[in-house]
């Protein structure tokens, strides 16, 4: 095999590991006002509950999941520099909007708990719901402009703008991605959870499960019928299955196999995706011969060469220890497992500020 | 003002800003790792709650050190497309590896470490904290090489047929020379910072602590115990800003001398130096200018004879190159080809002086401080002494923060002095922007990261205020995982 075509798979292997985990704790953010909202609660002080064990079953792990999105915008960077260049310089505004909200929804896991006020809260519960949307449906939106073409000029750049990306199949395709990690994010919720959290995250399940079958079946197909192989009908057709697979296994109570359902899914539809790019990487809807393809986007064989070796080796190695963290933090979670917020312990008085200690 | 002066600012804005939190991680992750590491085998109650304190400040600053290095990586595509286009085949690769190696292990790990109470052992659990700082390390390294790369390009040949820079030895890019003195700079001075975070909040800590217990006359109540703890912090701090600093000092001697090699123009401007020195005759460090800086030529008021002479070639005697004649020297090797801003022979070629000048004073200045800082904190607290004067406040705040505007003047200074070159002698910063992005997608993203990054700031300075006001936690006895009830609160959780 060509470096540069087993480079295309890696780098669609790490936007599927990107998709299949970050997915999830995109999805657990979506539905914090839902499962942890007033109507499922029996009061503020439940609620509230409710909210940090939705957060807590992503706590030791979303940051991780992060990482295999910086690692795939790296490693674009590293084999197919064009390909980075081109569409992180067209992308520019949708990126920006990216930027921001996974800058606010992270903040909101790692300072939401640590002040006891309900506003505080409230605000980074904002800010963790519209910073998991944002993104979800971003990188819908543009990966399916990435598949659909793009205008690109003779030298590799750019020339849309940003309403030029707002088309009905690219919008189809943000919603599909949405709607899928909700699923998903339902189901691990249902996996990590226990009581009514679990029932309640298994009945969402079903319920966005249904409208993401609609969207993701719609979008397969609309792409497929334009830019579609043989072999991508079946592994559109495969992830419909598993999607459909997963959503029986969740009405039965078999949550694991559900999650490895909808994980399957979210997976096949990115490797969709791929197959019907490649060999382009960033097809040119101005002119064919100024696609971006695996070739011409690429680096050199040498550069090629040394990547593959870090990759093979150390890939394992970070998979390892990334699985044995969620063996750690594998017990399910309740609202009984969350602890008080405790006032913090504040010797000589919060308010004094911090060059007023008590004076003598 | 066009879209590369706004890209440039940018740039300069972000990575500044990101780079507060950079060292403070580096830093205080080794800290925060000892200080474990002493609980896990004293058990001294003192250590499990300054692990856990300084940790909660480690993740309120590692939570937005995470979130602005995400610009980062990205920034290279949105605004310097033709620069990631260009060099991409070489300065991508230790990007893509930092990531692998580097984030994974510093994200995944951290996650165990905070979440890690009462659900692992104690030993691993140490050890996590570890494994993260080895995580910023890896992480420093690999960025390191890619910025070495930009002041000093190896390894590499230029390919006219494609027109981009290519890698041919990925190994030469790693230990780079320039990367060999810049790792263990930028690692002590981060080293520095971390120690002196650790003095600042211990000494404000034991202070008001001591205040306290002599307000109620009683020296054993409440905190008095408080007391000796926040000392030690304080002293140790002191001492790992001290030892730093003294690292800092003699790596930074040496990357003088590689920098007046590989890139002359660099340390000429640092010194506002027009007219070169003939060996034999010693160039002066100027401590005060006045005058013309950016003029043709400066005048001193402030002199140590032949020091110059010295920090450039190690020899006291040694020739110093003026910018006057390396200007000549660099249109000479380098040409104007192509590239109009290099052509104009009152600036092409010469950075902006008065930067350069007083960001390498200011960066020498205020690392000498941060250690001046040290050496009276720990005269002060020598033999068990308490100082609580109101001096000791503002050597709280000048702690961290001297420390913390020397990086920055360091990076502006180093960033500065290498222009107008994106790459040191194979591309200009101005042909390295992204051509197809507009003037007004510029402004737009230059308004967002300002009003963004300005609002974070405040969030998170009343957040560790607020933290460090509250002080240690009372200690608490962990829970060992292997006792751990099933249906138990979580030793932590968001």
């Amino acid at each position: 095999m060509e470096l540069t075509t087993f480079w295309f798979i890696l780098i669609g292997v790490l936007w599927t590991g990107y998709f299949v985990l970050e997915g999830f704790d995109f999805g657990v953010g979506l539905l914090l006002p839902v499962l942890g909202g007033r109507r499922l609660s029996r009061d503020a002080a439940d609620a509230e509950k409710r909210r940090r064990v939705l957060l807590n079953t992503i706590g030791p792990v979303w940051d991780g999941n992060e990482v295999w999105v910086i690692t795939a915008a790296g490693a674009t960077f590293a084999a197919f520099p064009n390909w980075y260049a081109t569409m992180f310089s067209g992308f520019y505004l949708p990126l920006l909007l990216v930027l921001v909200a996974l800058i606010v929804r992270n903040l909101g896991f790692d300072y939401r708990h640590k002040r006891p006020e309900a506003q505080w809260k409230a605000r980074w519960d904002l800010a963790i719901f519209w910073g998991s949307l944002v993104p979800a449906f971003v990188w819908g939106l543009l990966l399916t402009n990435i598949v659909r073409g793009v205008p690109i000029d003779a030298d590799m750049e750019f020339t849309g703008d940003v309403l030029s990306l707002l088309d009905p199949t690219a919008l189809l395709g943000g919603l599909a991605f949405t709607a899928l990690f909700v699923t998903h994010g339902a189901i691990f919720l249902a996996l990590k959870t226990d009581g009514p959290v679990r029932a309640q995250a298994r009945t969402v399940a079903a319920v966005a499960g249904v409208a993401a079958a609609g969207l993701a079946v719609a979008l397969l197909a609309v792409l497929g019928s334009a830019h579609g192989k043989p072999v991508t009908w079946v592994t559109s057709g495969a992830a419909a299955l598993a999607l459909v697979t997963a959503l029986a296994a969740n009405r039965v109570g078999r949550e694991g196999r559900a999650f490895i359902g909808t994980a399957a899914a979210i997976g096949l539809t990115v490797a969709t995706y791929f197959v019907m790019l490649f060999p382009d990487v960033m097809p040119s809807t101005s002119n064919p011969a100024w696609s971006l393809t695996t070739e011409n986007a690429a680096s050199t064989e040498y550069t090629l060469t040394v990547m593959t070796w870090v990759a093979v080796v150390f890939t394992p190695v970070v998979l390892l220890y990334q699985g044995w963290t969620y063996w750690v933090f594998r017990k399910r979670l309740t609202t009984r497992h969350i602890p008080d917020d405790v006032a913090p312990a504040t010797p000589a008085g919060d308010a004094t500020g911090v060059t007023g200690p008590v004076r003598t | 003002m066009d879209a590369t002066d706004l890209a440039r600012w940018q740039f300069g804005i972000t990575t500044v800003y990101h780079f507060l939190f950079v060292p403070i991680t580096i830093g205080l992750s080794a800290i925060v790792a000892g200080f474990h590491t002493a609980w896990v085998r004293t058990h001294n109650p003192e250590w499990l709650r300054l692990t856990r304190f300084f940790g909660k400040l480690f993740t309120i600053n590692f939570a937005l050190g995470l979130v602005t290095g995400l610009v980062q990586e990205f920034q290279f595509g949105m605004n310097w497309s033709s620069y990631s286009r260009f060099v991409g085949d070489i300065f991508g690769a230790p990007l893509a590896v930092e990531a692998l190696l580097a984030f994974f292990l510093e994200s995944t790990f951290l996650g165990l470490w905070i979440f890690g109470w009462g659900r692992i052992p104690e030993r691993l659990h140490a050890a996590t904290m570890w494994v993260v700082h080895v995580g910023t390390l890896l992480s420093a390294y690999f960025i390191l090489s890619a910025n070495s790369f930009m002041q000093n390009p190896v390894g590499f040949r230029f390919n006219a047929e494609t027109g981009r820079a290519e890698l041919t030895d990925f190994v030469a890019i790693l230990l780079n020379k320039v990367q060999l003195v810049t790792f263990p700079h930028v690692i002590l001075s981060a080293y520095l910072v971390g120690g002196a975070v650790v003095m600042g909040v211990a000494l404000q800590l034991m202070r008001r602590e001591w205040l306290r217990c002599s307000e109620i006359h009683d020296e054993d109540a409440g905190g008095a115990a408080d007391v000796p703890m926040y000392r030690r912090a304080a002293r140790l701090g002191a001492v790992v800003t001290l030892v730093a600093g003294m690292g800092v000092a003699a790596s930074g001697d040496v990357q003088g001398k590689i920098m007046t090699e590989v890139q002359p123009m660099k340390m000429a401007a640092a010194e506002a130096l027009y007219e070169s020195v003939p060996a034999g005759e010693g160039a002066p460090f100027s401590v005060l200018t006045i005058g013309s800086l950016d003029g043709e030529r400066a005048r001193p008021l402030i002199e140590v004879p032949n020091l110059l002479s010295f920090l450039a070639t190690g020899s006291f005697d040694g020739a110093v190159k003026g910018i006057n004649d390396l200007k000549a020297e660099y249109a000479q090797t380098y040409g104007t080809a192509g590239m109009a801003e290099l052509a104009d022979p009152s600036t092409g070629y010469v950075p902006n002086i008065p930067t350069t000048y007083w960001m390498f004073r200011l960066m020498i200045g205020l690392g000498m401080a941060a250690s001046a800082v040290a050496l009276v904190v720990l005269w002060a607290t020598r033999r068990g002494r308490t100082p609580t004067g109101r001096w000791l406040l503002w050597l709280a705040v000048a702690a961290p923060v001297l420390p913390l505007l020397g990086n920055s003047a360091g990076w502006v200074f180093t960033e500065v002095g290498r222009q107008p070159w994106v790459v040191f002698g194979l591309m200009t910063t101005a042909s390295g922007v992204s051509p197809g992005v507009s003037l007004g997608e510029v402004v737009t993203s230059m308004t967002v990261f300002t009003l963004l990054y300005g609002a974070l700031a405040v969030v998170e300075v009343k957040l560790l205020l607020r933290t460090v006001r509250q002080g240690a936690a009372p200690f608490e006895q962990p829970v060992d995982p292997a006792e751990q009830d099933e249906d138990a609160p979580l030793a932590f959780a968001y």
